[in-house]
């Protein structure tokens, strides 16, 4: 008798996605899949699609969700959240939402200490419009606004929003954990289940994993190249591990 | 009480769960009331980070079904364009209250009525309507309250109360509604089926305002256009004043209207029959009512703290059957009884005059 031992998580929805070969969100929603699964909160979760790629995760992620504008994820969580204290409300966001036009709002909702779990993608560009510029680019990185590679003169330094959030007291618990491998991966989903039990615990703070996420596409590589360009070079500027919590 | 006070007495009265906000003057009365009273009802009261946040955070609240509003003044409402977009793309229902002060820009703190274009002709991207109210005193102020959270959750969709900085600071003698706490189950409004309360034993609930597939925003527009006329049959409210026989009718809202109505009435104690159109509704706004009235040919006489923006509606609905003309005074400028009635003896001494 043949025994099934892996199988498709029940949050994550039986469909095709329309996300690129070797895209790290594939990877991010299986594991946001498995850990709601595994807590039983499938039925009491509420997640926020953002406005980059990962707009449609609705269309993947089986729980009650809502799409908002760009970079206001943590404000709307924070309506939710705090007129549903008995709910599990996640935001998922890109670099382009959370760490450039929403900063205001990640800032504040950590400020605040919204009961709130946030799961970051850093793929350190914009995907979704053509693969510009984010604040988290690496300096040198060729995309469609930096044609001659970021230069810190002019485009600043890439943006370690973890570190800068990590400082707050309303943020209990921030850690940058990267894509690239399975025991990363791993270690990823260890951190998102952490995430979300704070807030199923009560615990007064908001939570924020950061995922160091590949996009082959604009990154212009080989998903295996990819995947290396994450643990060989964007963790020297944003180094892995736990910052808070 | 103020205005500002007994709106937001009115809106705890009407089963208000969350209200958000970011001090603004002249509307700051509602702020630090709210932050008193939510408390004491043991509801939810957050002073967001901005404009933004609290139309976002109002955004949040209303996905989830609750009740919920916000206030601010002129510029803090242009911040929540965006918002507000949203909302009415994704069909949720909450009330938005608008002091308006003097502007563009920074403008002034003064009261004024310049905003009349950006609340009752979308203000934000795309084609989309939201319900506008224009209460004249204190008391429709705290009347209209509910009834605006009433046709937001039938409609599903925002509900705009469009005061001034006089009707937000003026104190007068005020009866709230009590208890005005119209829910689904009682009152006939839709059951919110729509609401993110969490999947459990049903299918997945989103709340969205993309539509990707090929033609998807377009009938989404046709679905929301369809809304908008059986809002404009069933919801258009407007007070005629001795328009009937009148020679000259003024259109004023909010609290041009009193003035207006004192004006009018001045004019007749010296002969001049003057009546006014005071629209409540100022989206969807009361055009049948001023193009049958123009079918009697009298001047019509509009007046505003603008430099003349419902004058384009009073126009379209006149459609050229009669003269139109304006007096009002923009950027804080407050208008007067004597003004009003100076401009109406004009009129009669030189009806052709504009």
């Amino acid at each position: 008798m043949m025994q099934k031992v892996f199988t498709r998580p029940k949050t994550l929805k039986d469909c095709p996605t329309h996300y690129c070969p070797g895209c790290g969100h594939g990877i991010a929603h299986r594991l946001v899949c498995e850990v709601i699964d595994e807590l039983g909160i499938q039925g009491k979760t509420i997640g926020i699609a953002p406005v980059g790629c990962a707009v449609l995760a609705y269309d993947y992620l089986d729980v009650d969700m809502v799409e908002v504008a760009h970079g206001r994820a943590p404000a709307v969580a924070t309506g939710m959240k705090r007129t549903n204290p008995d709910k599990i409300v996640f935001s998922y966001q890109g670099d382009g939402d959370l760490a450039a036009i929403g900063t205001a709002e990640i800032i504040h909702a950590a400020h605040r200490a919204e009961q709130l779990t946030i799961v970051f993608i850093n793929n350190a560009v914009f995907g979704m419009t053509g693969g510009q510029m984010a604040p988290t680019t690496m300096l040198g990185q060729i995309t469609a606004t930096t044609p001659q590679g970021r230069q810190a003169d002019g485009q600043g330094y890439p943006l370690n929003v973890a570190e800068l959030l990590a400082v707050l007291p309303g943020a209990i618990y921030v850690e940058r954990c990267g894509l690239c491998s399975p025991a990363h991966i791993r270690k990823s989903k260890a951190a998102l289940k952490h995430a979300f039990e704070l807030q199923m615990n009560n615990a007064k703070g908001l939570s924020l994993v950061e995922l160091l996420s590949p996009c082959p596409t604009y990154w212009r590589m080989t998903s295996p190249d990819a995947m290396l360009h994450i643990q060989n070079e964007m963790t020297k500027v944003f180094p892995l591990g736990k910052l808070k919590g | 009480m103020c205005g500002n006070e007994a709106m937001a007495e009115a809106a705890i009265q009407a089963g208000l769960d969350a209200y958000f906000g970011y001090p603004i003057t002249p509307q700051n009365e509602v702020t630090a009331y709210m932050s008193q009273r939510m408390a004491e009802e043991k509801r939810v009261f957050v002073q967001s980070e901005s404009e933004l946040a609290a139309i976002n955070m109002v955004f949040g609240a209303a996905a989830t079904g609750k009740r919920t509003m916000t206030s601010s003044s002129s510029p803090g409402i242009s911040l929540m364009q965006e918002g507000i977009s949203y909302l009415a793309a994704a069909e949720l229902p909450c009330v938005i209250v608008n002091v308006m002060r003097g502007g563009p820009g920074l403008g002034n703190i003064a009261p004024s009525q310049g905003d009349y274009f950006q609340s009752v002709k979308g203000g934000g991207h795309g084609d989309y309507h939201c319900i506008v109210f224009g209460p004249s005193g204190v008391q429709e102020f705290a009347d209209i309250m509910p009834l605006a959270f009433d046709l937001a959750d039938k409609y599903r969709i925002p509900a705009i109360i469009l005061a001034d900085g006089i009707l937000g600071q003026m104190m007068e003698p005020v009866v709230i509604p009590q208890n005005a706490v119209r829910r689904t189950q009682d009152a006939g409004l839709p059951k919110k089926d729509w609401a993110l309360t969490g999947a459990q034993g049903r299918k997945q609930n989103i709340v969205r305002s993309l539509w990707l597939a090929d033609g998807a925003v377009e009938q989404h527009n046709y679905d929301l256009q369809a809304k908008y006329r059986q809002i404009e049959k069933n919801e258009t409210r407007c007070e005629q004043t001795d328009a009937d026989d009148a020679d000259i009718i003024i259109v004023a809202y909010g609290i041009c209207a009193r003035i207006a109505k004192r004006a009018a009435q001045q004019a007749r104690e010296q002969g001049i029959k003057v009546g006014c159109i005071r629209p409540i509704t100022l989206w969807p706004f009361p055009s049948e009512i001023i193009s049958k009235a123009a079918d009697k040919s009298p001047i019509f006489l509009v007046v505003e703290m603008s430099c003349g923006q419902m004058l384009e509606d009073v126009r379209l609905a006149v459609a050229g059957k009669t003269p139109v003309v304006f007096w009002g005074r923009p950027g804080g400028g407050i208008v007067t009884v004597e003004k009003v009635l100076e401009k109406i003896q004009g009129l009669v001494t030189n009806p052709k005059k504009k």
